[in-house]
């Protein structure tokens, strides 16, 4: 893992002290909310429907155990005992006070942590497969590239007052796990004949109007990265539409320009700056991959493994959905659900933290991850070890085997806590996981991506679920709008508006029908929801969806 | 035409808590709905908001909310305004369960 040299810890202290001395002029008059607000921002605080709300990067979802101890020590100290994991790979602390926001970044900075540019029209924090380093599949481990891109954006004096905020997700694999053609710049490290370049692609993004990524460049050269995607930036930054936020981003400028328009601009901008960048930022990105060698994997029997998984069918449930392949022999990734049937989407308490930070401690090789899709995962354990930390998981109420399935719901915080959301997603996610719970046919599904967004914003990433469900506020009254067919992964699409909205009573029914229908609908038990759905089209899931509008028209 | 007035309160979130508040008659911040103050003519509610605005190192970002009147006081009508009356759904926290 990354370790801050002198530079970086110094940069974090310094902007620590420099937030407490903000919040206290905020407090004793001499700074206006009107002044503050941007301050507080630039440090992750915002304020919500029923308190402040911190939001701490956690860098391209990477974490030690210590990191995880402290965000536990947070949740206890200055909060209400829990935190919030969010599909930005973030932890939220729900309920601070605001004098006691120094005194968190304080501690966060003990253990290389902090809230800058989590918020803010900034580059935000970067983020990558949360398999990274872990995964069979992958050419290269994302890390580095994204610590090198966070330490380049953290403060880049170009890049403090973008249009809009702005959003790079990483990935090392052609398995696309972190979103990457959802994000303003998405980055694919990839293998020409040996040589190693990059996949860039721009535009991408959900909220009010969710587009693709587009191919900027294909194979772009190691060593020419960071001044490519400063130039990208740089181009936006300039072109960007300030006039208008809702036309801000990065994917409109793209859609309004074209995308063989801003690949000119940016290459001419690139030929500017390119001389500029002297070869220190490679220099930097080889001390860093130093930093992410792997772990020295164990050799040891699997034999237990097997036969526990013989002997324990719970054990072995877990094992079938939770697990994933890991590229050392013996190992395997084990991602953690917090998704416990009816339970909140993300949220862990600082017990269930402290249990987590200990396994990694004791069995992952002392690392963590959060995934965009609200889990934490243990990237390198070896199989010999599972049992026992399927125990452990037990008792701390973290042993749900649903990864992948209908109740693993990514949702937003929704109107519960958020002052920009139309209606709530929380309850709609317990819900819905709970009565699948009730119809035992969670395993039967198989697998399916239910993702809920409380307003157009999409944190919720409703548009890409393979069922999306959009909150909105219709006339006063919470409603959910339904989306099929949308792909989170490296064959990635917005899903289709299948019709009217349902009132908040009707939204789970509705996608309980959806959900048995599909079950008549598959040609076997091994297609899935979306290749079902590709197969057959959006008519009948309408049609189940619908049933009165289908018989009227029939 | 102008849209008819509808009745209002003033409502902000504290400071140093973020707490939801509302604006009494006092010219103070209660944590309860039903102590604001009722606000039916709209001249007076602008009147009104620019001195809970006053109270600018006391509170942030106070705004008109609609409100009706119920038995022990004003009440929210639209859904928003009423989950800041009480807190979160999934949790027993915020002012459902610090206020019993």
């Amino acid at each position: 893992m990354y370790k801050y040299n002198d530079f970086d810890e110094k940069f974090v202290r310094e902007r620590v002290a420099q937030f407490r001395g903000q919040v206290e002029r905020r407090i004793d008059g001499s700074l206006t909310e009107d002044e503050f607000k941007p301050l507080r921002l630039m440090n992750g605080l915002y304020l919500q429907l029923h308190a402040y709300m911190l939001r701490v990067a956690v860098p391209y979802g990477t974490l030690n155990s210590k990191q995880m101890d402290m965000l536990a020590h947070l949740a206890e100290t200055y909060d209400k005992g829990y935190g919030h994991f969010t599909t930005r790979q973030n932890i939220q602390y729900n309920w601070p006070a605001l004098k006691d926001v120094p005194d968190m970044l304080s501690d966060l900075a003990d253990v290389e942590m902090h809230a800058i540019q989590t918020s803010g029209n900034t580059i935000r924090n970067v983020t990558a497969d949360h398999f990274a380093g872990a995964a069979a599949d992958e050419v290269a481990d994302p890390r580095p590239v994204a610590e090198l891109l966070r330490q380049w954006s953290t403060d880049h004096p170009e890049f403090q007052f973008l249009p809009r905020k702005f959003k790079l997700a990483v990935t090392g694999a052609a398995a696309d796990r972190a979103v990457i053609k959802a994000h303003d710049i998405g980055i694919r490290i990839l293998e020409r004949n040996g040589v190693r370049g990059y996949e860039v692609l721009v535009g991408g993004g959900l909220g009010r109007t969710p587009m693709i990524g587009k191919v900027l460049h294909d194979f772009l050269p190691e060593a020419d990265l960071l001044p490519f995607v400063e130039a990208t930036v740089s181009v936006w930054n300039r072109l960007g539409r300030r006039d208008n936020k809702y036309k801000a981003r990065i994917k409109i400028t793209v859609h309004e320009h074209g995308i063989d328009e801003i690949r000119r601009l940016v290459d001419e901008r690139f030929a500017e700056i390119r001389p500029t960048f002297n070869g220190v930022d490679q220099e930097i990105l080889r001390t860093i991959e130093a930093q992410f060698a792997a772990p020295e994997f164990k050799t040891a029997s699997t034999d237990g493994f097997e036969t526990a998984r013989l002997a324990n069918p719970a054990f072995r449930s877990w094992t079938d959905t939770n697990l994933t392949a890991h590229r050392a022999d013996g190992y395997a990734i084990v991602s953690i659900s917090i998704k416990k049937h009816g339970d909140t989407p993300g949220d862990a308490t600082a017990d269930q933290m402290r249990v987590m930070a200990d396994l990694a401690r004791k069995y992952g090789h002392d690392e963590l991850r959060i995934s965009h899709e609200q889990n934490v995962i243990l990237p390198h354990v070896h199989k010999s070890d599972l049992l026992d930390i399927y125990q452990i998981l037990r008792v701390a109420g973290l042993a749900t085997a649903n990864i992948g399935l209908v109740s693993d719901i990514i949702a937003c915080p929704g109107m519960d806590y958020c002052a920009l959301a139309t209606a709530r997603s929380i309850p709609i996610a317990q819900q819905i996981a709970t009565r699948f719970d009730e119809l035992k046919l969670e395993h039967d599904i198989g697998e399916l991506k239910i993702k809920i967004s409380g307003c157009i914003n999409a944190c919720g990433h409703h548009h890409v679920g393979h069922i999306g469900i959009l909150g909105l506020d219709r006339a006063g009254v919470e409603n959910y709008q339904i989306t099929l067919g949308g792909d989170h992964t490296e064959t990635a699409a917005i899903g289709e508006r299948a019709g009217p909205g349902f009132s908040a009573d009707d939204i789970v029914p509705a996608i309980e029908r959806l959900v048995l229908g599909y079950m008549d609908l598959r040609s076997s038990a091994d297609e899935t929801f979306i290749e079902a759905y590709r197969r057959l089209g959006a008519a009948p899931f309408k049609g189940i969806l619908y049933p009165k509008e289908a018989a009227d028209a029939a | 035409m102008a849209r008819a007035f509808t009745p209002k309160v003033i409502t902000s979130n504290l400071l140093i808590e973020g707490d939801a508040v509302w604006f009494t008659v006092n010219d103070t911040w209660s944590g309860n709905i039903a102590d604001a103050e009722f606000l039916t003519d709209e001249a007076h509610a602008d009147l009104r908001l620019l001195e809970a605005n006053a109270q600018k190192n006391v509170m942030v970002g106070a705004y008109l909310a609609d409100a009706k009147l119920g038995e022990n006081g004003p009440e929210a009508t639209h859904f928003r305004e009423e989950f800041r009356t009480r807190g979160p759904s999934n949790y027993a926290h915020g002012k459902q369960v610090e206020q019993v």
